[in-house]
């Protein structure tokens, strides 16, 4: 899913902060994560040191990027992988599209892959007359309802176990239930026959060794696995980011990633992937193919500040940290990455027209960096996003009327407040016409880009520079 | 005597001259000069998480010009101090003479609760406030600066002034500068939020030690016709 600009967000971030029902869900689902994490990382003594670790090894990662993926190449090729370098959206999207036609798929599952999501693959694979099929409970709730993810980790997070009981009955005409094992099991059931049924399956990877030529997928449901090993073709897309030096660097991402996303010791399956089946091997598909994306990401490496953001595993707990996600939800953001992550890496995938305006859209209150498994100073690179979006040539962002106007106020007064004389003589005077309208203190209304304030909440009524000298008060 | 600069800040100024004042009593009581700078307005915070770095670096400028390092300069805003100490080197960087004198400037600037108890040493500065009070960590304050005790130790020092928790206290106000009005539906959501956990923590008074949340909450406090009033943690600090 692609953003759109800032307009399509003004509408539908205003839309879900009003959403009180989704904000309780939202609510309700990061205060247990945040509880399972709590409980995680209280009986895992080194998961501080291990953030440190991993934090290394990516920097190291992106560091040698361009050897690596060339070493992750040569090692797959080695064991007959077929592996593809897609430098946008549509590169990945049509060579995938052309390898399931090549081999006259008709059906693919679909492990969960935000990268996927990224690149708009699965209406592509409609249009090419290919069904694809979402096997991850999650996705596949969500696909049911046509809808994107709304989070990259529990794509279905904004609904209860009632509106998937609701969904199921109206869908799949199975007899109204909100028990989630009961549902689970439908899912399950309904699934079997198209796992079964397949000729390929698409999976993401969350991490790719560089030395052993090993594809990683974590995941919990079984369905990954399924999806790489039962359908003939395998396809695993992955972003250049994924990419790490050495097998001995799993352990500590393993060791942080399930605490982190789920408040797991360690996820229910860890696949090692390392090609399709050999002569003698009994199972695995008979070709695997790695699509490895570029779309912008490179343009991320070459910026010094941006770079720290493919340092991202996925994890989404800065999604469940941020308080603008959960009053607004993922949809909002119209990003196959929203939440925190998103807002950093969106203006680079999508382009400054569509998502510049998404680094703004944050209190900077700093929540997603203190829970980041890997320490990625998200403030910062907002602010920078912010600066890139403002004056530093990263692209413009079409600002509605109401925040153009607010901008161009603020320009004002950074401009004004070089002169503290004039400001404070300004200020009398805007005291002084506003103290009549004043009631207990505050303001119910205020002129021009105060408007926006007062449209909330009151104004305090202003001292006309009372605190200037600290002597007097109001 | 030592000699302190206490900077007013720009909402300190033109919308909170109480808590400028209460914590120039304050300080004043605990034996200290108290100077206050006239020819610095704003730190420039607003500009720079506008993303107006050029805009913002000027008013860094100037407000380096104004103070040097050899006297504690106090800012009784988390995000105001904050801006100082972590994000001037970074507006900064690529203008040596203003970085050096940033960083320069930097060991001496003090966010007020921070400077009481850990510069000074001090959590009873003879207050008295027989009240419930509840108190709302600001983000910048919090995660920026991690101060995170000195507040509480110095409410708790206060006679007859009863703390009560905050439900998801560390949650943002919504506040978030410019974001307040920029985005005003999303900040109006958090607010309601963090108005409703305070009114469960059935205090009379929210406390913050930054005039942005003070801003937001006492706007929001108010709007809704709550009892629950805000006050900067000075203004406790200074009552008798």
């Amino acid at each position: 899913m692609e953003p759109s600009g800032p307009d399509a967000f003004y509408a539908a971030a205003a839309r879900a902060a009003a959403d009180r029902e989704l904000n309780r869900k939202l609510e309700n689902a990061s205060t247990r994560h945040f509880e399972h994490l709590a409980v995680a990382v209280s009986e895992f003594a080194p998961y501080q040191s291990e953030r440190d670790a991993a934090r290394r090894i990516k920097e190291e990662s992106i560091e040698r990027l361009d050897e690596l993926l060339a070493e992750l190449k040569q090692r797959l090729e080695a064991r007959g992988v077929k592996v593809f370098f897609a430098e946008d959206a549509a590169a990945a999207r049509d060579y995938i599209v052309r390898v399931a036609r090549q081999a006259g798929v008709r059906r693919v599952v679909k492990g969960k892959s935000m990268t996927t999501e990224e690149i708009g693959l699965n209406p592509a694979l409609e249009q090419a007359g290919i069904e694809a099929v979402e096997t991850d409970l999650g996705e596949y709730i969500v696909q049911l309802r046509r809808e994107p993810p709304s989070h990259i980790i529990t794509p279905a997070i904004h609904l209860s176990k009632e509106d998937i009981g609701e969904l199921f009955a109206e869908k799949l005409g199975t007899a109204y239930t909100s028990d989630p094992p009961a549902l689970t099991a439908v899912a399950r059931e309904r699934l079997r026959e198209v796992f079964l049924s397949a000729g390929m399956g698409i999976t993401g990877v969350n991490f790719a060794v560089a030395e052993t030529g090993t594809l990683v997928v974590v995941e919990n449901e079984g369905n990954g696995r399924f999806c790489t090993t039962s359908p003939d073709i395998h396809v695993a897309v992955m972003g250049i980011e994924k990419v790490i030096p050495r097998f001995e660097d799993l352990s500590h991402f393993l060791e942080i990633l399930a605490r982190t996303a789920t408040g797991q010791r360690l996820t229910a399956y860890t696949s090692f992937l390392s090609g399709p089946r050999a002569a003698d091997d009994r199972d695995g598909p008979r070709e695997t193919h790695l699509v490895v994306l570029d779309n912008g990401r490179t343009r991320m490496l070459a910026d010094p500040v941006l770079r720290e953001a493919l340092y991202c595993l996925r994890c989404g707990a800065c999604l469940n940290a941020c308080p603008v996600y959960r009053h607004i939800g993922g949809h909002a953001y119209k990003s196959a990455y929203p939440g925190p992550i998103g807002s950093i890496v969106s203006p680079s995938l999508f382009g400054a027209g569509a998502a510049g305006h998404l680094p703004f859209a944050s209190t900077l209150c700093g929540a997603c960096k203190e829970v980041c498994p890997v320490k990625i100073d998200i403030p910062r690179i907002l602010l920078h996003l912010r600066w890139k979006m403002t004056e530093g040539g990263g692209g413009q962002v079409a600002w509605p009327q109401a925040p153009a106007r607010v901008r161009a106020a603020a320009g004002w007064f950074a401009r004004a407040a070089r002169y503290p004389s004039m400001m404070r003589a300004a200020g009398r005077i805007g005291a002084f016409l506003l103290k009549p309208f004043g009631h207990d203190g505050y303001l119910r209304r205020m002129p021009g880009p105060f408007a926006a304030w007062t449209r909330v909440r009151d104004f305090p009524v202003p001292s006309g520079g009372n605190g200037a000298s600290g002597r007097e008060t109001k | 005597m030592r000699e302190v600069t206490l900077f007013s800040t720009c909402l300190g100024e033109e919308l909170f001259p109480g808590a400028v004042a209460a914590a120039r009593i304050v300080l004043q009581r605990l034996g200290l000069e108290v100077k206050m700078r006239r020819d610095a307005f704003c730190c420039g915070q607003a500009a720079f998480n506008e993303g107006m770095r050029r805009d913002a670096a000027e008013l860094a400028a100037r407000f380096l010009d104004t103070h040097q390092p050899g006297t504690a300069l106090v800012v009784p805003s988390g995000s105001c101090a904050s801006m100082i100490r972590i994000f001037y080197p970074d507006l900064l960087a690529d203008q040596p003479a203003l970085l050096k004198k940033a960083r320069a400037l930097i060991p001496w600037v003090h966010e007020f609760s921070e400077f009481l108890v850990d510069v000074l040493g001090v959590t009873d500065v003879g207050a008295s406030f027989p009240h419930s009070v509840t108190y709302h960590p600001s983000c910048h304050l919090l995660r920026e600066l991690h101060v995170i005790d000195a507040p509480r130790k110095l409410l708790a020092q206060v006679r007859g002034l009863r703390l009560c928790e905050l439900p998801r206290g560390t949650e943002c106000c919504g506040f978030g500068g410019l974001f307040s009005v920029k985005f005003p539906d999303i900040s109006a959501a958090m607010l309601a939020d963090k108005c409703k956990c305070i009114e469960q923590s059935g205090a009379e008074f929210v406390v913050a030690n930054d005039g942005g949340c003070l801003m937001q909450m006492g706007g929001g406090l108010h709007r809704a016709h709550s009892r629950v009033k805000t006050l900067h943690l000075a203004e406790i600090l200074a009552s008798r």
